[in-house]
């Protein structure tokens, strides 16, 4: 009897054994899978030879040559060229991203915190009419009016400017409400009740007690929106045209791969591409489980 | 049918009645579609009628000062006490006709020019730009040709522009001014029933308190008009004209031409229209593939990380979470550069013997390889957030499925993934109408191609946005782009509102846990 029992627990454990290993196979070969691009990229980044592609996966040459590039331009004379000579200033690019997304990201996170707490914990008679309109309004594709934006600047005489980037990130941020609405929701109103008959205001209770409690979403936020700008292509190439000194990251280094150049400067734009995403990926890594909360948005409650 | 009816079907006869409910619930869901939009404008038409109401009552029951206020604004508040709040209207009202006799009128008497001589030989009506363009004669050329004279002309966009704004601003001046009907009344009332009218300052501080919302909101709504909602007045205008590449401001005109940009897009124009059904179909087609690919195998992901058993779950999670956070412009150029026809795979590939795979340059490849990069870039997303809902399943229901004796299998249909599919559908809602949206994938990956002469400024690959795109940028079709645009909201609003209306529904009917 006991014999018996014993073989059955056995098959039963070598059967999940079997079962958990195929899991681990799977998982790793997903895992070389998606991990093996970005792996390449950095491969490239590190590569002597040049070239846009090869045949094999690691360099036959390492160098750190193409970080330099990134910085360092020098003529055929050998003289290091100042950046506004350089055919691809990466540092003015970044500058300019850098210009861009700390502006928006001021403007757009304190846009954010303003319309999410309204609409979270303040009661109006237009209140359902601002959610249903906001809801419409992101329904048209982003871009849709760029054209039209853009004479709008044109006629402002923000033609090609930075400044025009920051207006187009940061004007329509208050329809990005609904990640923070829903931190905001989860504040128990006994606070404000309770601020509300020791005598505050509705402006006390916001600057003293809501947004000192809310500091995780106020970090997201202004994550978020820092990080924008460094990814964007669309607004940024429309906007931009021409206008090199203008230029953003991400709509340089586009410009690194045109039929010219993508031969001389492809490992350089791996270079650049390695740069920038370290430290969005490290954020995005940290701030995953808002991303998630925000997506989900209150689909878990109740 | 009801309940009970339903509980005594066999399994089979089960699954056939929730496909034929489905199905037959789309109509339905069309249908409350229309009563939705329907009920909306009634309420419009309700609230302007008792707006009307309450307007001529107000003024029927008004003093004097009411009654005035009707005609120079703030004069009720200055003559019941309240005088810095009345000065307010009167200055709001002041500045008001200010803007509209230096400004705005000029640019609605402007919106539709009648006879105006667009080129030596035309005159047209409903131009958008009032003085006519005089030619003068030009002297460089010898005086035998008439050039336009750049000065006088109109600018079409400035004038399309300023005259969306004017109509902006009389609405809010509209609401104003009905403000300003309603305090009179209110102040004249508070006055009879022998209280003294509220201070200015007192006033005042209530948009600290419980006002404080409009302090909150002005200024996000101000801009959000100004950036947001003017654009896209702008854009929707800019689909009844024929604002493209032959007329560009300035140096020339536009003018309305009605639905003609809509039926160039539907069916007068062959080459626009075959263009824009075959874009629509693929936009359709790939929208329903990246999303169910997406969705499916991201929960199959999420699954096999969270398996009770399975260790470093964190290491996991963090491999695929790092592919997701690299901005997606570097690594859909990578991926391009590598499946291009003398990238690294088929370099690979020859130096194996092997012949050449068309990743990106042959039509059906080409939509095969965006749709499994796809699948690439936003498998990782769907594993992230299935995999929080995943740990939110009551560990008691698969215990008690296990004394149930139910195994792994029947666990995962009959817990795990109606739980998943319940708690995700505003998460699949979102998801087809971004890859409706998507712009990135297909531009970074194949730029819209392989391109043939069939398509009108358009490859085989292109989404509506992406042809939207590429009709603003490359060749300044700005009237074909904007209906487009619209074409694209009404095709994602009504897809999500009938999603929407159906998911409600079916939650009402079979209530998980």
């Amino acid at each position: 009897m006991t014999n018996s029992k014993s073989s059955i627990q056995g098959g039963y454990a070598a059967k999940k054994k079997a079962v958990n290993t195929l899991v681990y196979v799977i998982l790793t070969v997903m895992v070389i899978i998606w991990i093996f691009p970005i792996l390449w990229l950095i491969m490239q980044s590190f590569r002597g030879e040049s070239g846009i592609s090869t045949s094999y996966f690691f360099p036959k040459e390492w160098t750190f040559d193409n970080y330099k590039r990134l910085f360092v331009e020098v003529d055929d004379a050998g003289n290091v060229l100042p950046l506004d000579e350089m055919r691809f200033p990466y540092l003015r690019w970044i500058l300019n991203t850098l210009l861009v997304a700390t502006l928006s990201c001021v403007i757009s996170t304190l846009f954010i915190l303003m319309v999410s707490y309204t609409l979270s914990r303040l009661r109006f008679k237009s209140r359902k009419t601002f959610l249903n309109l906001g809801l419409i309004l992101g329904m048209f594709p982003g871009f849709m009016s760029m054209a039209a934006t853009y004479s709008i600047m044109e006629i402002f005489g923000l033609k090609q400017q930075l400044i025009a980037l920051v207006i187009v990130y940061s004007a329509g941020a208050g329809l990005g409400y609904q990640v923070a609405k829903g931190f905001f929701d989860t504040i128990p109103r006994s606070l404000d009740e309770a601020a509300k008959i020791d005598g505050a205001t509705r402006n006390q209770i916001f600057w003293r007690i809501i947004l000192p409690l809310s500091k995780p979403i106020i970090v997201y936020t202004a994550l978020t929106t820092f990080t924008g700008p460094w990814a964007d292509y669309i607004f940024v190439s429309y906007f931009m045209k021409d206008n090199s000194d203008n230029y953003t990251v991400a709509l340089g280094l586009y410009s690194m791969l045109g039929n010219q150049t993508i031969s001389e400067y492809f490992t350089v734009f791996c270079a650049g591409a390695v740069l920038i995403a370290i430290p969005i990926t490290i954020l995005f890594v940290v701030m995953q489980r808002f991303y998630v909360a925000g997506v989900t948005g209150g689909a878990v409650k109740g | 049918m009801n309940y009970l009816d339903y509980v005594q079907m066999t399994k089979g006869q089960r699954f056939a009645y929730n496909i034929k409910s489905f199905f037959t619930g789309i109509p339905g869901a069309i249908v409350k579609l229309f009563v939705v939009i329907g009920n909306f404008l009634k309420n419009v038409f309700s609230f302007i009628v008792t707006g009307f109401k309450n307007y001529g009552s107000r003024f029927a029951k008004g003093d004097i000062g009411t009654k005035l206020s009707y005609v120079v604004m703030g004069a009720g508040n200055m003559m019941h006490g309240q005088i810095g709040k009345g000065i307010c209207f009167l200055a709001a009202e002041i500045a008001y006709f200010a803007f509209m006799i230096n400004f705005g009128w000029s640019y609605i008497t402007k919106i539709y020019a009648t006879n105006v001589q667009v080129d030596e030989n035309t005159l047209v009506n409903g131009v958008i730009g009032k003085e006519p363009p005089i030619y003068q004669e030009d002297s460089v050329f010898g005086g035998s040709k008439k050039v336009i004279n750049l000065d006088t002309l109109d600018n079409s966009n400035k004038v399309l522009l300023f005259f969306v704004m004017t109509v902006i601003v009389c609405i809010a001046f509209f609401a104003i001014y009905i403000t300003n009907t309603k305090s009179a009344y209110a102040t004249q009332k508070t006055l009879a029933e022998g209280k003294k009218p509220i201070g200015f300052i007192a006033e005042l501080k209530m948009f600290l308190d419980e006002r404080f919302h409009v302090t909150l909101l002005t200024l996000p709504i101000l801009l959000l008009i100004l950036f947001t909602i003017l654009p896209i007045i702008f854009t929707i205008f800019m689909a009844f004209t024929n604002y493209d590449k032959e007329h560009q401001p300035p140096g020339n005109m536009y003018w309305w031409v009605g639905f003609a940009n809509f039926a160039d897009v539907f069916y007068s124009n062959p080459l626009k229209s075959q263009t824009f059904g075959k874009i629509l179909i693929w936009t359709l087609v790939w929208a329903v593939f990246a999303t169910f690919t997406n969705y499916i195998f991201g929960i199959i992901l999420a699954l096999l990380i969270n398996k009770k058993e399975i260790r470093f779950k964190a290491f996991w999670r963090t491999m695929f979470v790092i592919t997701a956070a690299v901005p997606q412009f570097v690594t859909l150029l990578l991926m391009r550069l590598i499946l291009s026809d003398d990238g690294a795979v088929n370099s690979l590939l020859q130096g194996a013997g092997l012949p050449v795979i068309p990743f990106l340059s042959d039509a059906t490849a080409a939509r095969i390889t965006v749709i499994v990069v796809n699948m690439w870039v936003g498998i990782p997303y769907t594993m992230l957030i299935t995999s929080g809902l995943l740990m939110n399943i009551p560990e008691d229901l698969y215990e008690s499925a296990r004394i149930d004796g139910a195994n792994a299998f029947q666990q995962f249909t009959k817990i795990t993934f109606p739980y998943i599919f319940f708690v995700t559908t505003p998460y699949l809602i979102t998801t087809f109408v971004g890859n409706i949206n998507n712009f990135n994938v297909i531009y970074f990956l194949t730029g819209g191609g392989p391109s043939p002469s069939s398509y009108y400024q358009a490859g085989q690959t292109d989404l509506l946005v992406t042809w939207l795109y590429k009709l603003t940028v490359n060749s300044s079709d700005f009237n074909l782009a904007s209906v487009i645009g619209i074409i694209v909201f009404v095709v994602c609003a009504a897809g999500s509102l009938i999603t929407f209306n159906m998911s409600k529904a079916s939650k009402n009917e079979e209530e998980f846990s």
